[in-house]
């Protein structure tokens, strides 16, 4: 898994609908792999402005990586850009759990796929 | 042939064995890779786009996303199916997950939404606990709050009859979808429904023709099926009402007017 996806990923569980501790969710022993992927400048200009900067930052930190700057970066030098670029779309996590910061809820991480599949009576 | 949909869950059917055979069918890549190609079509995304693919599958669809540049996170229920994905070394992310159970992204994520040959599935959830339209609407909510506003979603499933197409339609609109049905080789047994859904683009929804982003695409017939609105409460004066009605629709993410002094007020006609 991305660590895109994660910036998007919220805890699907009711009870934490629109409750701010449920996004974003939290890495607990993560195994990290890095997957290298052909630069795609147009698609990190397009989502940028939907990236959750604090959570990224956040997310970063949980998994090590504490170089990132403190505010989403305003202009995308070459640099940059490869970096946004190998954290969010080649650094993935293969194993592991996501964790719910709001109700505690753990979500596997097999061979890099998220089990959100939930009991009913937490839909 | 009976449909599969009527004999078994999805996750029970799509097993390892139905996996591979579907996967690996070349008479099944050509049809889903034709009709993901439709559904981008209808999209028409300006640029390198971040695409859910729900129903995901072993990634046949989203192979001709990537062939356009997209990234795309899938979602399917069968283990199996994904499990052929990850073989088959696909580049979307992939979760498991029940479209069923909603979606589970932050709102505005993604630039658009793709479905290939899978919602139909979402009409045979009979159990104690769930129903087909708790589920539907569900999904449809989710859907609806997990893309950007101006974004669109492009839907091709396979519906069994004239009311499960009615059932899945009417809960899109429900969601505060505009929605269109584009029909192609309609009547023949190769014929394949579309359903193109947009997300208003911002600003006071109440207040647009939800169908207006549908209208004008070549071949899309608008599905106008108003939104039945919530109904005044004896005693609650027209401000109070507005404000439910408002409640309401910024839980399901949209967007919604802050509420000022002139909110319900009325409004002088003004020449
Ligand atoms: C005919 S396949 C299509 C797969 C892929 N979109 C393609 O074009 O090849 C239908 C898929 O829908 C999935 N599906 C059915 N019900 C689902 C649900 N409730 N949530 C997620 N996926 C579901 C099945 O597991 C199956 O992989
Ligand atoms: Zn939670």
């Amino acid at each position: 898994m991305k660590i895109l996806t994660t910036n998007y990923l919220a805890c699907a569980v009711k009870t934490c609908k629109s409750e701010p501790a449920a996004f974003p969710l939290h890495f607990k022993d993560a195994e990290l792999a890095r997957e290298e992927l052909e630069l795609n400048p147009e698609f990190i200009k397009n989502v940028l402005p939907r990236i959750d900067w604090p959570a990224l930052a956040q997310t970063a930190a949980e998994l090590g990586f504490t170089t990132l700057p403190s505010q989403k970066p305003e202009n995308l030098d070459e640099q940059t850009m490869k970096d946004l670029h190998t954290l969010l779309m080649e650094t993935q996590v293969m194993e592991g759990k996501l964790v719910c910061g709001n109700c505690g809820y753990e979500y596997n991480i097999k061979e890099g796929i998220a089990n959100f599949l939930l009991p009913n009576h937490l839909v | 042939m009976s449909r599969p949909e009527d004999t078994l869950p999805p996750d029970l059917f799509y097993n390892d064995t139905e996996a591979l055979k579907y996967t690996t069918s070349s008479r099944i890549q050509a049809i889903q890779s034709s009709m993901t190609h439709r559904c981008l079509e209808l999209l028409s995304l300006p640029g390198p786009s971040l695409i859910l693919d729900i129903g995901c599958g072993s990634g046949l669809s989203g192979e001709i996303l990537d062939s356009y540049n997209h990234t795309w996170i899938g979602m399917d229920i069968s283990p199996s199916m994904l499990g052929v994905a990850l073989d088959r070394e696909t580049t979307g992310d992939l979760l498991l997950a029940d479209m069923g159970q909603g979606i589970p992204f932050r709102a505005g994520s993604f630039d658009a939404a793709v479905s290939v040959s899978a919602v139909q599935w979402l009409c045979n959830a009979e159990t104690s606990d769930v129903t087909p339209q708790g589920r539907l609407s569900r999904f449809f909510e989710g859907l609806y709050a997990s893309i950007k506003r101006g974004g669109k979603a492009v839907l091709q499933f396979y519906p069994k009859n004239d009311a499960q197409r009615q059932m899945i339609t009417a809960a899109a609109v429900k969601a505060g979808f505009g929605a269109g049905m584009l029909e192609d080789d309609p009547g023949t047994k190769n014929a394949k429904l579309y359903l193109v859904l947009t997300v208003g683009s911002g600003g006071d929804l109440s207040g647009r023709d939800i169908t207006d982003a549908v209208k004008g695409m070549e071949g899309v017939d608008i599905v106008d099926e108003r939104r039945r609105g919530i109904e005044k409460k004896r005693g609650e004066t027209a401000k109070e009402w507005v404000k439910r009605k408002k409640d309401r629709d910024r839980k399901k993410g949209k967007i919604v007017k802050s509420d000022s002094k002139y909110t319900a007020r009325k409004r002088r006609i003004q020449f």
